[in-house]
Order: C-alpha cells, then structure tokens, then sequence
C-alpha cells in the first residue's frame, strides 16, 4: 500500500454496504493497550518513543493476518500525507499532532489501523462498512490476541489493562456506530436523541471522533464506562441502541415526505444541483449539500446518484485529499475552486482521474 | 450570518454539545472551532482536575499534590492539570486519589472484561470468576433465573476448585 493510490479509491467502511448501511455508515472498536515495562507516553522521552515505535513497528507488520499489512512511520511523513490519513479515519488527530518517534500499520482495506505512540502505547482499531460490531469485535480481539503473545501489556487485576487516561482503564474499549441523522436534524429531534443518550452514558461525536462537531449530519455514538463491565455488554449497549436511533431517524424521514413531498425534493434537487453546478465551493457548504443528496438517493428522490460514490465525496473533497489528489499545495480559495471543479466531474458521471 | 462567539469572524460550525444534561449550542468561526476542538479532544483535564479536587475534599489537596511516584516521577499535581497519567505504576503510587475518581467515571473499580492469556494460571480462573460473577449479576438483574441458577453452579465449581489449589487465599491478592 503506498499514500498515493489512496487517493484514487476509498476504504472498505465507506462502500455503503452492510446491515442498515442507509443511515449506519461504519462500525468501528478500538483497544487502547500499554507496554508493562514503559513509561506512558507523557512520561517517554524521545529515546524511550524510538525504542517503543521501532520495537512495536516490526512486530506489527509481522502479525499472521490474512489481510497484508503496511507500516508508516508517521513522524516521517509530510503534513499533507498526516492529514490524508486523518480524513480517512486510519489515524487521530492525536498521532497526528503529536511529536517524536511513532506510527501507524494499515490493512489494505483499510479496515485495521493500529497506532503506535498516540496517547497510549498502542491504539488498535477494526472498522467495517454498516452495522457489523460483531465482526469488529472478532478481528480486534484476534489482532489483540496475536499482539499479546508477542509483547508484555500494561494489566492489573483490580483494574485490567492500564492506560494513559483514567477514562480508558479497564478494558480499554471504545465501541461506535457511526450515523447518519439528517432527517433528526432538520425536525431538530436530534437533540432529544442526544439527552436520552447522554442518561445512559453513551458519548455523541461527530465524523472526526472526539471532539469533532456534527459536520454532515455524521454522528457517532459511543460507550463512555471502560471499567467494570466486559466488552460483550458494552458492545451490546451500543447495539442496543442503534435499532432506536435508526427507528427514530426512518421515521423522521417518512414524516418529512409525508408533510412536503415536494418541497423536501425541491430542496434535495436544488442541493444535487449546487453540487453539480458551483465554480467554487466550502467544505462545510458541500458536506451539507451532500447530506441532502445522501437522503435524497435513500429516499429514491434522487435515482441518478450511488451511496457509496457519495460516500466518498464527503472524505475526497475534504482539503489533504484535494490537494493530493491535484497534485499541488493550495489555498483556501484554490481549494474551493478545486473542490467545486472535483464535484462537478464526479457528478457528470466522469472520473476526474480520466482523459478529458 | 452570525458572528462567532469568541472573535468577530462569521460563525460558520455550530457546536452542539450537552453539558449536565442542557444543551449548549456554540457557534464559532473555522479558526476558533479548531482550537477549542482540539481541547476537547479528550475529557477536559480541567473538569477531570476540579472532579479529582472535589473527590478527596477534606484532605490537603496542597499535600497530594506533591505526592510523587517512584516509577516515573510524575506528581499528582502534574496528573491532575494534563489528565494524563506517567507510566502504570501510577495506579498504585496514587491508588487512593484514584479509586474515587474511577468510581465517578466508570461507576465501578473492578475490571471484570479480557485478560492476557499469559498470566498465570491461577489467576486466569481468578479473572474467570470475576467475569462469571459479573455475568450472574447481569442475568439475575434481567430475571433469567434459570439460566442464572446453572452459572452459579459453574462458579461454586470454580471457587472451590481455586480453594483447592490455594487453600490459604481465597481472595484476589494484587501484587
């Protein structure tokens, strides 16, 4: 695998397929796990991070999976290439950002990504396109097994693996669904939603995990309590809940056409044809207008459009990807005029990577 | 369009957050979303840091705050403003200022999920019986007796059989 082709296709999780795939985008678990005999990283000078990130690394890439693997060392990546990694979900802001030795190994599908050296020692995550938790539980868990034999993890018996952040300890899990909500948005139920998951102590994030808003209409639902509760029963919170959510958001949509048929069309055509049409284009406006699109082509409004093209849109015309994808650094303003001309292609049906 | 909340740029992200169970709505500019995004990545150690202060009331907090751990030098006063914690001997070094923040968090101090398949023997079916234990406790709150009366046979099974092996500690001994 090498950053370049990435450009050119899209992860496994966002193909739109899968159980509930029209509102549930991605299913994603992730492990945080610790090295018994390091320091945690805050306390890891940067021959300590070398020794961790090259010790890590080579083990990494050499797990028995069936799926090829592929090692970076992120701190030798240009910017750019961090942040392609980021909008694509393979790693956080935080391994981004952070500093001295570290990195990350992908599959090439692009449904595994373990990090090396983020805000703790390794961060091991399974996504998978719809609602599949079981499936990611089963590969993380597996991929969790084969690390273990190898290396020696921070663990105690009152309180299992330890991490870098009292509110991972425990079994380290953090179980999410991704969502998308737009009919709960526009009919402002969402905010309900949030307060009934909020009682249950279920965390709302937005498309880029913690800390990231709402850009659109993506949430991410997500177990808070780590500690004192296996993983099974804290998959199954999640797993209870979303059958709801996605009930509650079906809902919203059938009222909408049922209230406006024509004006809900209207307003989906008209963001279809923004897309198809601008010269020049923000993220958030187009992200937005997607949103509309991405409802509309569920609701059979829109019939010359697939999922999982729009799906890609959302991370293509996102300010690394555009960049990578022209071949060039641009600003702002540049961006703006290249994301519109990247959507105006895509729309037409014609691939921007063709002859024209 | 609306100006953002913390200089005079247009807003144009609009954050909607739930704290103590209200809604907040923040509306800033790209710039201003970016940096207080990014000190939301985690659980503010502010909030974690005024949680952890409001937990041990009635001790010195000045007095904890110098305490230090052998392992990996970090004082309570450093965990507490970054929220992050030095190396795994914290847990212990700082166990009493700890217990009461983890039983905040996670409502729990005992983990009873996965564990290394090395450990040793005994105490893979020690972790064995917490996990059982946990899982009677779910089946008898969700009234599934029956299925709850065959675990506790299993557990009776595996305690006497760790009594066996052990005579003298029946229960966890943490190193």
């Amino acid at each position: 695998m090498d950053l370049e082709s990435l450009t050119h296709k899209s992860g496994e999780w966002l193909k739109g397929q899968g159980p509930e795939s029209d509102i549930v985008i991605s299913s994603r678990i992730r492990l945080a796990r610790n090295l018994a005999q390091y320091p945690f990283l805050s306390r890891a000078d940067d021959r300590v991070r070398v020794e961790i990130e090259e010790s890590l690394g080579q083990k990494l890439v050499d797990l028995p999976l069936e799926k090829p693997l592929s090692y970076f060392k992120v701190h030798t990546l240009e910017n750019i290439d961090r942040q392609l990694l980021v909008e694509r979900q393979l790693i956080s802001r935080e391994l981004s950002d952070n500093h001295g030795s570290r990195g990350v190994v992908l599959s090439d599908e692009e449904n595994v990504s373990i990090m090396v050296n983020e805000e703790d020692h390794l961060r091991m995550q399974v996504i998978h396109s719809g609602l599949a938790l079981d499936e990611c539980w089963k590969e993380i868990d597996r991929i969790d097994d084969l690390i273990e034999s190898e290396v020696t993890y921070a663990f105690s018996q009152q309180l299992g693996y330890l991490t870098a952040c009292p509110t991972n300890v425990g079994t380290g899990i953090r179980v999410s669904v991704m969502l998308h909500l737009p009919a709960l948005v526009v009919t402002k139920e969402i905010q309900k939603v949030f307060q009934a998951l909020h009682k249950i102590s279920l965390a709302v994030r937005g498309l880029y995990g913690e800390g990231s808003q709402a850009m659109g209409d993506f949430y991410q639902i997500s177990n808070q309590v780590t500690l004192g509760k296996t993983e099974q029963q804290l998959i199954q919170q999640v797993k209870e809940v979303v059958p709801r959510i996605i009930f509650y958001e079906r809902q919203a949509r059938t009222a909408l056409v049922k209230e406006n048929r024509e004006g809900l069309h209207d307003q989906i055509s008209r963001a279809y044809g923004i897309l198809k049409n601008a010269q020049t284009i923000s993220s958030e406006e187009t992200m937005h207008l997607l949103s509309s699109v991405r409802m509309g082509i569920n609701l059979g409004l829109i019939d010359d459009l697939e999922i999982p093209t729009v799906n890609e849109l959302f991370i293509h015309t996102q300010p690394a990807h555009l960049q990578k994808i022209k071949g060039t650094h641009l600003e702002s303003g540049e961006r703006n005029v290249a994301r519109a001309s990247y959507l105006r292609q895509r729309l037409s049906g014609r691939h921007p990577g063709e002859a024209n | 369009m609306k100006k953002c909340r913390r200089c005079s740029k247009p807003a144009t992200l609009h954050i909607t957050e739930i704290v103590n169970n209200e809604v907040q709505t923040l509306h800033l500019c790209e710039g201003c979303a970016q940096a207080y995004l990014s000190q939301q990545d985690h659980p503010d150690p502010d909030e974690m840091s005024a949680t952890a202060a409001k937990l041990i009331e009635g001790q010195d907090l000045d007095e904890l705050d110098h305490l230090v751990c052998p392992n990996c030098g970090i004082t309570f006063r450093e965990f507490r403003s970054q929220g992050r914690l030095g190396c795994p001997h914290d847990y212990i070094a700082f166990e009493t200022e700890l217990m009461p923040l983890l039983e905040n968090i996670h409502g729990s101090t005992q983990h009873c999920g996965k564990f290394p398949k090395r450990a040793p023997d005994s105490s893979q079916r020690q972790y064995q019986l917490i996990k059982l234990r946990n899982e009677l406790r779910s089946l008898v709150e969700g009234e599934k007796y029956e299925e709850a009366a065959r675990l506790r046979d299993r557990i009776q099974s595996l305690e006497s059989e760790l009594a066996d092996d052990q005579p003298a500690s029946g229960e966890r001994h943490d190193a």
